[in-house]
């Protein structure tokens, strides 16, 4: 199982990545919400991975019996995700500003802040 | 309980600026008052650590390794204090600077909750905490830079929001993947974690994922791309709080890292790295800054070679260097934040920040050329100012451990800030203004002269100070090395007397 999931964490990096690099915002965003999910699925996975057993206490015991999986990484993810999501709705928006204002999403064609030597 | 308030102090002032935002002069007061109450505890923490050694608190009462702890030894106590002072300076600028439109828009709550974030990575004991701490201060720093909304501020605020996005998303990463190996958080048990790894790949990866996340953060060389991109964009408030705070916060971050979880004298291939990447940087950054003609962006790209000395403390890790990091940081936080400052009433009286259209300032107002000479010497490591003490602590380190090259390229950078500096110096100041009579019209009112030029003078009387009386801030620099490169009283201060 952690192999698989492993796997899946190259093959969301690798699009994340190519996605990234194609010079498009909007892509780029694509690829953030990828590597974000990548990086979610890497903690999930460090907190090892166990089948069926919900990390429940029973009703007037102070631990739980026996093995149950891991709840920290979850608390971890949970918190991850919350915050990759603000991030990720703020980039939104701010490549719509940059769209209206600038009226592209190519990373090349933002030279605004950083204008060009030669053509000055 | 010193470390609880210096935390919480700043989250109170956000959320109290932005209750009362309707009534901009006592949103200004509450902001003002915020930042004195958060040096005052700074100092008193401070002043615990020196007299106690280092400090620890369980949040919400749950012990450590289980709980998050706040723990404050003496190089986090001294970043808290001087974010303090930094706080205090910039609120009181940007009464004369910030547009009152952006002051509307949230500006001061956006400024402190950037100052919960950076205080809260000062003195956090947990590395996904710290992760949590990296992203207030990001978003509330994506808030300031783009406020306003002008086109280069947003085409500015993409690039660092892109790149500062990626290298988090790698330090989340590199704490799973260190979770996975250890099963703790907590920096000071993952002390004794680490080296009982028996996997040198797990050691070296996830070591390598924190050097790209922290190295992105601190403008190492070649990750630096999102500074010279943005710093110049916002407000002069808002540029001279992130060159001040932002980048030393990820050095922070790879000190602290690098000596308490990792111990980089057992990792060879991370301190080849950091060597070459710091030697680069100082000389990409100088460079890069010899290239520009607008202020700002010429103390942006001096950031990056600033940083570089810093790293090139941590990577000759003897204790000599590690006090020159240290003292270095302190120096130079006080430092770049001043010139920023003065950057910012050269372009109010002058009209603009490109050096080409502007001059004339030694003839109209000297003091202000005295201002800026003050930390442009010292950046450029000029005796007796603080930046002479920083550069000679670091290159003595660097020719004791017979790294002759890293310590010809520290000499040959500095020699390259002077001539930066007066470049500054002989367009902005000597030449006369291109636009005489247009540049005469534009004076400081009564009230930002007070605003504007008092911060720049406590700044400067900070670097004199230092300068002229190096020895406490010395002393303060050899103990906090002596607590990163021997973390037993951290650990006991977080694990306390645990078995």
């Amino acid at each position: 199982m952690e192999i698989g999931i492993a796997v899946l964490i190259g093959v969301l990096v690798t699009s994340a990545l190519y996605l990234m690099l194609s010079g498009n915002m909007v892509r780029f965003i694509f690829g953030l919400a990828l590597l974000s999910n990548a990086a979610n699925l890497v903690i999930f996975v460090g907190g090892r991975l166990t089948y069926g057993a919900p990390p429940l206490i029973e009703l007037g015991a102070s631990a739980p019996s026996g093995a149950v999986a891991n709840a920290l990484p979850q608390a971890l993810v949970l918190t991850a995700i919350v915050i990759g999501f603000g991030l990720l709705a703020f980039t939104l928006v701010l490549v719509h500003r940059a769209y209206q204002s600038l009226g592209t999403v190519r990373a090349d064609e933002m030279r605004l802040a950083e204008p060009d030597e030669g053509k000055l | 309980m010193l470390l609880t308030l210096s935390l919480v102090t700043p989250l109170v002032t956000a959320v109290l600026t932005f209750l009362v935002r309707s009534q901009p002069q006592l949103q200004r007061g509450v902001s003002i008052a915020g930042a004195f109450v958060l040096l005052v505890f700074a100092l008193a923490l401070g002043v615990e650590v020196v007299t106690g050694g280092p400090v620890a608190a369980a949040m919400g009462g749950w012990p450590a390794p289980y709980g998050i702890p706040l723990v404050a030894d003496l190089f986090s106590a001294a970043m808290v204090v001087i974010t303090g002072i930094i706080a205090v300076a910039v609120t009181i600028y940007g009464l004369g600077e910030v547009d009152p439109a952006a002051e509307r828009f949230g500006h001061h709550t956006l400024m402190h909750a950037l100052l919960f974030g950076v205080t809260g990575a000062f003195l956090t004991g947990d590395i996904f905490n710290l992760y949590v701490w990296f992203e207030v201060m990001l978003i509330a720093s994506f808030g300031l830079l783009a406020l306003g909304g002008r086109r280069e501020q947003i085409d500015g605020a993409v690039k660092y929001v892109a790149l500062n996005l990626v290298a988090t998303l790698c330090f989340l990463a590199g704490i799973g993947l260190l979770y996975g190996a250890t099963g703790t958080l907590n920096m000071a048990e993952l002390n004794e974690a680490v080296p009982a790894i028996d996997n040198d790949a797990v050691v070296l990866a996830t070591a390598a994922m924190f050097l790209f996340a922290f190295g992105a953060k601190a403008a190492l060389f070649p990750l630096f791309f999102w500074l010279p991109a943005s710093y110049h964009t916002p407000s002069v408030t808002v540029s001279a709080v992130f060159s001040a705070l932002l980048t030393k916060v990820g050095v922070y971050a790879l000190i602290r890292v690098f000596t308490l979880v990792y111990d980089a004298s057992a990792l060879p291939l991370v301190q080849e790295l950091l060597l070459w990447s710091a030697a680069l940087t100082m000389l990409t950054g100088v460079l890069g800054a010899a290239a520009q003609n607008d202020i700002r962006r010429i103390l942006s790209f001096h950031i990056i070679s600033q940083i570089g000395y810093m790293i090139l403390g941590l990577a000759i890790f003897t204790p000599l260097a590690l006090v020159g990091a240290i003292f270095y940081i302190l120096h130079h936080i006080v430092v770049k934040a001043n010139l920023f400052l003065v950057g910012g009433v050269v372009r109010k009286l002058t009209g603009s920040e490109d050096l080409a259209q502007i001059g004339g300032l030694w003839a109209r107002t000297p003091w202000l050329g005295v201002l800026f000479l003050i930390p442009a010497l010292s950046l450029a490591g000029i005796p007796p100012l603080s930046g002479f003490w920083a550069k000679l602590v670091i290159i003595k380190a660097s020719l004791d451990a017979q790294h002759y090259v890293a310590a010809f390229v520290a000499l040959l950078v500095g020699l390259l800030t002077v001539f930066s500096m007066s470049k500054i110096w002989l367009e902005a100041f000597w030449k006369p203004h291109p636009n005489e009579p247009a540049a005469a019209g534009l004076v400081l009112s009564r009230a930002e002269t007070w605003s504007l030029i008092a911060p720049i003078v406590g700044l400067a009387a900070i670097t004199v100070a230092i300068g002229l009386v190096a020895a406490p801030f010395y002393t303060v620099s050899v103990t906090a090395a002596e607590q990163l490169l021997d973390p037993a009283a951290y650990v006991h201060a977080v694990l306390g007397g645990r078995p």
